[in-house]
């Protein structure tokens, strides 16, 4: 039996902290915001964890319960309710785990900034939104910890908000998520107007129930005003009902979990504290798309549209973010890159109905990714804040806790047999070869293509990275401070910046409550496929959770072939994942290892695929260029032509103007003379005499 | 033998002179004013010539205060007009355009 003050103090006890850290963070200090925001995650952590027992050895009933009432209007009321099942409480662990990690590794990280307790402050609120979200039982609710994410999210990416880069990074982050929950607001509102309530289990029974056909009128296909209209299309424009209301829901998951083309927002939300990066640009916020999308597989399952749109959308993802993370030089970038596959590779699950795969490679990488986040920001610190990989090198022999977490990192990110990326990106990789044996479409084989070539591409910028930050040369020293390192993020950290700044650098392991958590995540790095495999995937942990239509059977055909880990990796091996993934490794050793004047070449050999992949294939431009500018354009016109032109200077001074005009004209009428005035009243008063005659004597 | 039409036309001759003197004439303000008592005048002719084919003294008696009005107003256009020669020194009626817009 779940307790309902269970959950709301695993939801609370974040707000208590964030709260107290943000609003007394003069009173309490700094040691005092850390240990009070620590305190509540930890809290919400052991509870989770309790919560996820009481599931799992004591088989308890999911919780779904109204806990207070927002709002009644007419027939419709909102509520706060909990909805925990055993997807919602692997959700939980993950999210307060990680998020407890990254509240010890910020310690560390943070240490010289001024806005310490801010920070907390904030991450906290972070971890109570995301509690929010995953937690949720109405879509109100999920639309609530949606929004409150994205805040916080916008706030962390800014959070040295004397930096202009930070500034536009953030401003963009929000106005690309505005974008996508544009549309989930459009599918919340479509499962409002379709089945008159926002509850889960309400809207899930009802499409399971409901004419799968039904259809309404997107557009009457004519343009009208008034009485007068006009027939652009020969009938109305209609649309299944569940499509559209799914499709919708999937725009909002592709802002928030930077799916081509609303990608563009995550790579530049580096410019946040890298703690940050790993929580929520990598491990928690950027998976509620995929987190949202297999809690709505009621609703997804039902539609074939959406499902083939996901997997478009995932596989592009999966593969063009990929290879613009080969060419990367900043090392956060190549990780932001690195992300953005992952998660095309969730979507890609997603879109073959192998929900429990995307939510298993959810769970995995985000203990893999946030590793490799903090290990990065850990070489960050150990650099005094240069992330340029090329002015790094040889970082092994000085941060050996950090090299060997990267690696396992690394190896579990590639998909190494027996650690835990492999068991999570092999069963993805499973699911769309059998998708597209089965249904054998374009979309299907795109995204098995697009799916085993990103297996290549992750593996060689993987290796990259690693190889240009730990072995070969060292070129920290030649890169001697030039004064580039010392950008605004210099300043933000303000002149107090303990370290010494003079000679060149010698980096240096990180303290403790940096390694600690490395050390920490690399352990389910490498063990938590391995021994969840089984149960997630295999057995039917997510049952009641997850729902699946028998005809999309590619995780059931996935299971009835399983034959334990041990098996499955050994399998692996065999598949062509495991042999690009080699490939990816062998070319990435060779070039960065024994001969780095390949890439020169390279480099040269292949410099119009390299630049397309500088400008991110024209994305950036698309939308700061076409859509910003657009706007920007669209605004002037209005501004210039329609307000200024057209009500102000043909309206409002063009009325003034004729009425000066006539006025001109008629006043040389007015000559101020009496005769002439004399005269027209005599002849005005004939004029009225020849009327009165005319019409009286008539 | 003079009948009533003989007295109607004499008035509707001497309203007429006194409508186009009033634009015609260019020059002088003080001939307006001589202008706009004739015209009271032919309104007189008219109501005594009335009077005396209806039998009826009233048109006689509205004559009276017609003189009497005209007689004031007289008096009030001479005043104006003193003070106008004053401002203005001049009288000439083509160069009082205040009006003008």
């Amino acid at each position: 039996m779940i307790q309902m003050n269970i959950l709301l103090v695993i939801a609370l006890a974040p707000l208590v902290g964030s709260i107290v850290a943000g609003l007394f963070g003069k009173q309490v200090g700094r040691a005092g915001a850390h240990w009070v925001t620590i305190l509540g995650v930890a809290v919400s952590c052991a509870l989770s964890l309790h919560v996820l027992w009481q599931f799992l050895s004591q088989g308890a009933a999911p919780f779904n319960e109204n806990i207070y009432t927002f709002f009644q209007v007419g027939g419709y009321s909102a509520h706060v309710g909990f909805m925990v099942d055993k997807l919602t409480a692997m959700m939980m662990v993950v999210v307060t785990f990680v998020s407890l990690l990254v509240h010890v590794y910020t310690i560390g990280y943070m240490e010289e900034d001024p806005g310490y307790q801010r920070f907390f402050s904030y991450i906290s609120l972070f971890t109570f939104s995301m509690l929010m979200l995953v937690m949720s039982n109405n879509f109100l609710q999920l639309f609530f910890g949606w929004e409150a994410v994205g805040l916080v999210s916008y706030l962390l990416i800014g959070f040295w908000y004397k930096r202009p880069t930070a500034i536009f990074a953030n401003l963009k982050a929000f106005l690309v998520n505005r974008v996508g929950d544009f549309g989930f607001l459009l599918g919340i509102a479509g499962v409002l107007a379709w089945i008159g309530t926002l509850d889960y289990a309400t809207a899930f029974t009802h499409a399971a129930n409901a004419d799968l056909n039904a259809t309404f009128t997107l557009w009457s296909g004519k343009i009208g005003f008034g009485g007068w209209s006009y027939d652009v299309l020969s009938g109305p424009v209609q649309v299944e009902v569940i499509s559209f209301i799914c499709i919708c829901l999937f725009i909002g998951a592709m802002g928030k979990s930077a799916q081509v083309p609303l990608h563009v927002w995550l790579p530049d939300s580096m410019e946040g504290p890298t703690p940050i990066s790993a929580l929520i640009h990598a491990a928690t916020m950027v998976t509620a798309g995929i987190f949202m999308v297999a809690r709505m597989s009621p609703l997804f399952e039902q539609s074939e549209a959406a499902l083939a749109f996901v997997l478009f959308i995932g596989a592009t993802t999966a593969f063009f973010t990929g290879l613009i993370g080969i060419i990367q030089n900043d090392i956060k970038r190549v990780v932001a890159y690195s992300t953005l596959s992952q998660l095309g590779y969730m979507t890609v699950a997603l879109g073959v109905s192998a929900y429990s795969a995307a939510v298993f490679h959810l769970m995995t990488h985000a203990f893999f990714k946030a590793l490799l986040f903090l290990a990065a920001g850990s070489v960050i610190i150990g650099m005094h804040h240069e992330q340029d990989m090329r002015k790094m090198g040889g970082l092994r022999k000085y941060m050996p806790i950090t090299y060997w977490t990267s690696l396992i990192g690394t190896l579990a990110l590639v998909g190494t047999p027996f650690l835990s990326g492999f068991y999570s990106k092999d069963t993805i990789i499973e699911a769309a070869a059998h998708n597209a044996h089965a249904n054998g479409g374009f979309v299907a084989q795109y995204g098995y293509w697009a799916v085993l070539a990103g297996v290549f591409v992750t593996s060689f910028y993987s290796f990259r990275l690693l190889y240009l930050t730990f072995h070969g040369k060292e070129r920290f020293r030649e890169a001697a401070h030039d004064g580039h390192h010392g950008d605004a993020h210099h300043d933000a950290h303000g002149d107090d910046h303990g370290h010494g700044h003079h000679g060149p650098v010698e980096p240096h392991e990180s303290p403790w409550v940096v390694t600690v958590p490395l050390i920490l995540l690399a352990i389910p790095s490498i063990f938590i496929g391995y021994f969840t495999v089984g149960p997630m995937l295999g057995g039917d942990f997510f049952r009641g959770a997850i729902e699946v239509l028998p005809q999309h059977d590619a995780m059931l055909a996935w299971a009835e072939e399983f034959k334990g880990p041990v098996a499955f990796a050994l399998h692996g091996m065999t598949m062509p994942a495991f042999w690009l993934a080699f490939g990816g490794f062998a070319l990435a050793t060779f070039i960065y290892l024994f001969k780095p004047s390949v890439a020169d070449r390279a480099a040269k050999l292949f410099a119009l695929p390299i630049r397309i992949l500088e400008n991110k294939y024209g994305f950036d431009d698309l939308w700061i260029k076409g859509f910003a500018g657009g706007g920007i354009k669209l605004g002037k016109f209005s501004w210039k032509k329609a307000d200024a032109g057209l009500i102000d200077g043909l309206l409002v001074n063009g009325s003034a103007t004729l009425v000066d005009r006539v006025a001109g004209i008629v006043r040389q009428l007015q000559t101020g003379r009496l005769y002439n005035y004399a005269f027209a009243m005599i002849l005005g008063l004939i004029v009225l005499l020849a009327v009165l005659v005319k019409v009286v004597g008539a | 033998m003079i009948t009533l039409g003989h007295y109607l036309a004499l008035a509707a001759v001497l309203f007429c002179l006194s409508v186009a003197g009033i634009f015609i004439n260019r020059k002088n303000v003080i001939v307006l004013l001589m202008c706009i008592e004739l015209m009271l005048l032919s309104v007189n002719i008219n109501f005594v010539a009335f009077s005396r084919f209806l039998g009826d003294v009233d048109g006689q008696i509205f004559v009276f205060f017609i003189l009497t009005v005209a007689a004031a107003e007289a008096a009030i256009g001479l005043a104006i007009l003193v003070t106008l020669f004053r401002n203005r020194r001049t009288i000439n009626v083509a160069e009082l355009d205040s009006l003008k817009g």
